[in-house]
């Protein structure tokens, strides 16, 4: 589905790359420790929207070196000014929703999104 | 393919201030940068990412400065790290998935889960960690390079 589509569903708002809103997004993944994104994007994660609560610079400076497709904030949380300054210079959309990430996940699934891997130490991980 | 090789190998060396937890993550965006630039295939560029992302944050979080050498040549990518700090006591434990000594500040960055070196250990083809208890730690990691973008 394109980025516009999962902002519609989540009725989320638009951040930053509001540009991009007809990127295509295939794949995605929620996590809130840097290292859980980090390990699932060891296989690949290009393009893919990762779903997160995780408020820190850290979590755009992540995206970036792997290639993410977007970042959706659940929970009503809302990224601060140098957040936003740091995604608009990487060129990466942020996104964020009042959905809480249960919610979020199971909508954009019901929606036919796939996770980046399904689960580890079956070979994919 | 010889101006390729003419231009071999070149090195970058980067400082890190533990503690500046702000600035977190840039020095790799920066490698990862660097790497794009010069063709490498994005699985290898990916891999050294991780890796230099999960060292830069080790250094941030555990020593008070740091030293990061990008080392780059046709075949293989090298990146060295040395800090002054904590160090670590027994690195074997330290590479155990899980193990972590990361305070409250450092989780609510989202790290500190004690996945960092095992992390690094599984993305790169062969990693060298040495330290020395309130001295330091040297991490050493390479990926080899099996094909290019031309």
């Amino acid at each position: 589905m394109m980025l516009r589509d999962i902002q519609k569903l989540l009725d989320a708002e638009v951040l930053t790359g509001k540009k991009s809103l007809d990127r295509e997004i295939t794949h995605a993944f929620a996590a809130d420790l840097l290292s859980d994104v980090l390990a699932i994007a060891r296989r690949g994660a290009d393009g893919a929207l990762l779903i997160t609560g995780n408020m820190t610079h850290q979590v755009i400076y992540t995206a970036d070196v792997v290639d993410l497709g977007a970042i959706l904030f659940v929970r009503g949380k809302r990224p601060t000014e140098s957040m936003l300054d740091l995604a608009e210079e990487m060129g990466i959309p942020l996104l964020m929703t009042s959905y809480i990430m249960f919610e979020t996940c199971g909508r954009l699934y019901q929606h036919g999104l796939k996770g980046c891997i399904e689960k580890v130490g079956d070979g994919t991980d | 393919m010889e101006q390729i090789e003419e231009r071999y190998p070149f090195y970058k060396t980067f400082h890190i201030e533990g503690g500046n937890f702000l600035n977190a993550g840039s020095i790799s965006s920066q490698v990862k940068r660097i790497l794009k630039e010069e063709g490498f295939p994005n699985h290898v560029v990916r891999r050294i990412s991780i890796a230099t992302f999960e060292a830069e944050m080790n250094v941030i979080c555990y020593a008070r400065w740091g030293i990061l050498n990008l080392v780059v040549f046709p075949d293989f990518i090298k990146v060295a790290i040395d800090d002054e700090g904590v160090g670590i006591p027994d690195v074997e434990l330290a590479m155990k998935e899980g193990f972590s000594t990361a305070d409250e500040r450092i989780r609510e960055l989202g790290f500190g889960a004690g996945m960092g070196l095992s992390n690094i250990k599984k993305v790169t083809d062969e990693m060298l960690l040495t330290s020395v208890v309130n001295q330091g730690t040297h991490l050493e990691f390479v990926i080899h390079v099996k094909e290019r973008v031309e």
